[in-house]
């Protein structure tokens, strides 16, 4: 039988607490490598730059950040003890907790904080020029987003593995804690809305892109019963198979894009969210055996490679930045992908890369069940964070590859870019770049889609830049059209996951908030409670979708900024719980650790919000367009972007909601950080330390000699 | 790189795919019942997975964005 232990190789002489003159020169010209990077990036004016660069200068910088700011915060914030047992440790029952090694957990975490969210954000953000985006990927995680998750990580391991709800609860006060639990229920739908609306933006009439996403369905179905009947607990074994299916599906769409059934699967964007509606539904009914699990391993493995082949792609091809370092809509906030100017707007629209309230979620469910030792949090809660803020680094290149004029003809609003690949070029010129109608329609032609003007949602025009970056290394021009619809798959597939398993958490939610109301329907075995849940939750973040797919002024200008502002919000209840719990336990003055990272994402939030309802400006205030749409109205006259009186009513409808929304998003955000604020001065006031739900100390018993605190450093990131 | 080095590799990659889709989690469910629970018998792969699914039903995990 195989053992749980990897063979390892023999380490050297457990490290000095004082650095060696070799370690001296390797983080010298480790600092020196990011510094590099920096300097070409802070020099250019004008001329196009290597993505090498980059990279270098964020891979520098993480390893930096790794090794000097996390162990600090690990020894001196947290202090994190190796002789106290962890969770996983002291209630190990085989099921729920137990010690994991950490290159697997760090591998089990990663996939579950990655998705769509750091692909999508930097893709939409490079409309301010490849420069502030870089900047706040590689500083926001560093300071923010990888602190977040490491003491949200170590908080809940302290306290056996509480969600973040229940920490609110136990440690900050009961309105706290249902301000929460509904805050992150009502931002769980933006998100899946969203999410689901990058989805419908990349496969709309797409013969090609619906049929291999399609085909994941009875893949993941024929995985599912392979599993469960034919050789049970295979996994590894059915998730290669499923692979090999899905690229032979994605070849297959190609074949069907040329043949006469292309015409079953070009589908309308209307359609495609009824589908999604349905499949939201019936996945999250349905036994995980089914359809959920499988498809999770597929779209891990999917997550991984493809991340992967990315970062060799982006190094060996080494391809030029189109995109100038920082245009004029930074300035002006005047652009036409999302509206706003680069404060607050630029760190709403990144999102996820650099900060991402979500991973609270994750770091404080199924990773701190399973740590082995205490000072893993880092490798963990830091590390995972430092690569998914690479990924953001990637698809950021990936989109300022692009020639700007392209980048624009596929991001802005099609009621901006018109009907035609004439009236789009029209458009972009009028933005200041140029595009050819002939360019445009070679660019789709080499995709084989149908066209590519206004593709917004960020999906697609990954999908080319990063077909434009692995044809250069495998296969060549003749590749793209493949490569492009791998990257489409790649998207959708994870999104698909999130979208199952977003229910699916949304669902127990809802059963668990309205179980307090109404006993039955908090019963999870209770069929027809589980049905009305989940077409509740579905039929949210259904609304919310269909509202965005059919807004006449472009759902993802509309929505993306409610669902960065939604997520960056809850990031900052987390970080106002962790600033909170560092107090209550005496590290007042460490607090700045997260004090700091919570002061910036209030105000950049905040800022947003505000300005999202009260700024006098149509293109920004939700209420302002609302107003001057309902004003046309009244005086019978249409407005750009409608086309009649009912697009007219829909804008002012759309409008309404998403500003009730924001302001509800807002004040419930704001309870919690009231209640966070009174515990704090309470807990400074206070000459005994207040109760804690910390788990009291017990000594561990499990002996990793190599794998001690030191040893980590010397694993590198 | 010799034939040794690869194998070795092949088993390293191996056994991290296998701890990181959960496959290997059936392994030490049976150790740790074998030592919990010496005289019942070992629950078969199948009966494992009904188990392992039952109980991921109940605890849904959510992906992030």
């Amino acid at each position: 039988m195989p053992t749980s232990a990897m063979p390892e190789s023999g380490r050297g002489a457990p490290e000095k607490s004082r650095m060696s003159p070799k370690s001296i020169a390797l983080w010298t010209a480790v600092a020196l490598v990011g510094a590099i990077g920096w300097a070409v990036l802070a020099l250019s004016r004008g001329e196009e730059i290597s993505a090498v660069w980059l990279v270098m200068a964020a891979l520098g910088s993480y390893a930096i950040a790794y090794r000097f700011y996390s162990r600090f915060i690990a020894r001196r914030v947290l202090e994190l003890d190796d002789t106290r047992a962890t969770p996983a440790e002291r209630l190990e029952d085989g099921v729920d907790y137990h010690p994991t090694d950490r290159r697997v957990l760090f591998g089990h975490h990663f996939a579950a904080i990655a998705g769509a969210g750091p692909l999508v954000g930097p893709v939409l953000a490079a409309q301010m020029g490849y420069l502030p985006g870089t900047v706040w990927i590689i500083a926001g995680v560093i300071f923010a987003g990888a602190v977040q998750d490491m003491i949200v990580l170590f908080l809940s391991m302290r306290r056996d593995g509480k969600s973040l709800g229940q920490m609110v609860r136990d440690e900050i006060g009961k309105v706290g804690g249902a301000a929460a639990l509904i805050g992150v229920f009502a931002i769980m739908i933006i998100l899946l809305a969203v999410l689901a609306m990058v989805v419908v933006n990349a496969l709309a009439e797409s013969a090609w892109g619906t049929f291999s996403v399609t085909m994941t369905i009875p893949i993941a179905l024929f995985m599912g019963f392979y599993l469960r009947y034919l050789r049970p607990g295979q996994v590894v074994e059915t998730s290669f198979i499923g692979v090999g299916l899905l690229l032979l599906a994605i070849l297959g769409g190609g074949w069907i894009q040329d043949s006469s059934l292309a015409e079953y699967f070009v589908w309308s964007p209307e359609t495609l969210v009824f589908c999604l509606v349905g499949y939201g539904f019936v996945a999250s009914v349905l036994p995980v055996w089914m359809l959920l699990a499988p498809r999770d391993y597929l779209s891990t493995f999917m997550k991984v490679g493809t991340i992967a082949l990315m970062a060799v792609g982006v190094v060996i091809a080494a391809p030029t930045m189109k995109a100038e370092s920082v245009t004029e809509f930074a300035s002006t906030g005047a652009g036409p992908v999302f509206a706003g100017s680069l404060f607050p707007f630029l760190f709403i629209t990144i999102a996820c890369g650099a900060l991402s309230g979500f991973h609270a979620l994750v770091s404080s469910g199924t990773t701190p069940k399973l740590i082995q030792k205490e000072s893993q949090v880092r490798l963990i809660g830091y590390g995972s964070m430092l690569t998914e803020s690479f990924v953001a680094v990637m698809a950021l290149i990936a989109a300022c590859v692009l020639e700007p004029g392209l980048y624009y003809a596929m991001n802005s609003p099609a009621a901006l870019l018109g009907p035609t690949v004439e009236t789009a070029s029209e458009a972009v010129k009028n933005l200041g770049f140029t595009i050819t109608p002939d360019q445009l329609t070679a660019a789709a032609k080499a995709v084989e889609e149908q066209t590519l003007v206004g593709r917004s949602g960020g999906a697609p025009t990954l999908a080319v830049g990063m077909s434009e970056i692995f044809a250069g290394v495998f296969g060549g021009a003749g590749m793209k059209a493949f490569w492009y619809h791998f990257a489409i798959m790649f998207e959708a597939l994870f999104i698909l996951t999130t979208v199952d398993a977003g229910t699916r958490v949304g669902r127990f939610m809802l059963q668990d908030m309205l179980g307090n109301v109404w006993k039955p329907i908090g019963r999870v075995t209770w069929k027809p409670g589980i049905w009305i849940t989940s077409a509740l939750v579905v039929g949210a973040w259904g609304y919310f979708l269909y509202a965005g797919v059919t807004d006449p002024l472009g759902g993802i200008k509309q929505l993306f900024p409610l669902f960065g502002i939604a997520n960056q919000l809850l990031a900052a209840v987390a970080l106002a719980v962790t600033t909170t719990l560092l107090i209550k336990s005496g590290k007042l003055r460490w607090a700045w650790v997260t004090g700091i990272p919570l002061v910036w994402d209030v105000a950049v939030t905040f800022t947003a919000g505000w300005q999202k309802i009260f700024s006098a400006d149509p293109k920004i205030g939700f209420f302002a367009l609302r107003d001057t749409y309902a004003e046309a109205i009244d005086k019978g006259e249409l407005l750009p972007g409608a086309t009649n009186v009912d697009d007219m009513h829909t804008i002012v409808l759309n409008n309404t909601v998403d500003g009730v929304l924001m302001a509800v998003f807002l004040l419930l955000v704001l309870t919690v950080l009231v209640n966070c604020a009174v515990v704090c001065v309470r807990a400074v006031r206070s000459p005994v330390p207040l109760p804690s739900t910390e788990a009291p100390y017990v000594e561990s018993r499990i002996d990793l000699p190599e794998q001690s605190d030191e040893a980590l450093v010397g694993a590198g990131r | 790189m010799t034939a040794r080095h690869a194998r070795r590799w092949a088993r390293t990659v191996l056994w991290y795919l296998r701890e990181l889709t959960g496959e290997a989690e059936y392994d030490r469910y049976c150790e740790r019942h074998r030592r919990h629970h010496p005289q019942a018998p070992v629950p078969s792969r199948r009966e494992y997975d009904v188990l392992r699914t039952l109980h991921r039903e109940a605890h849904p995990q959510g992906r992030c964005c």
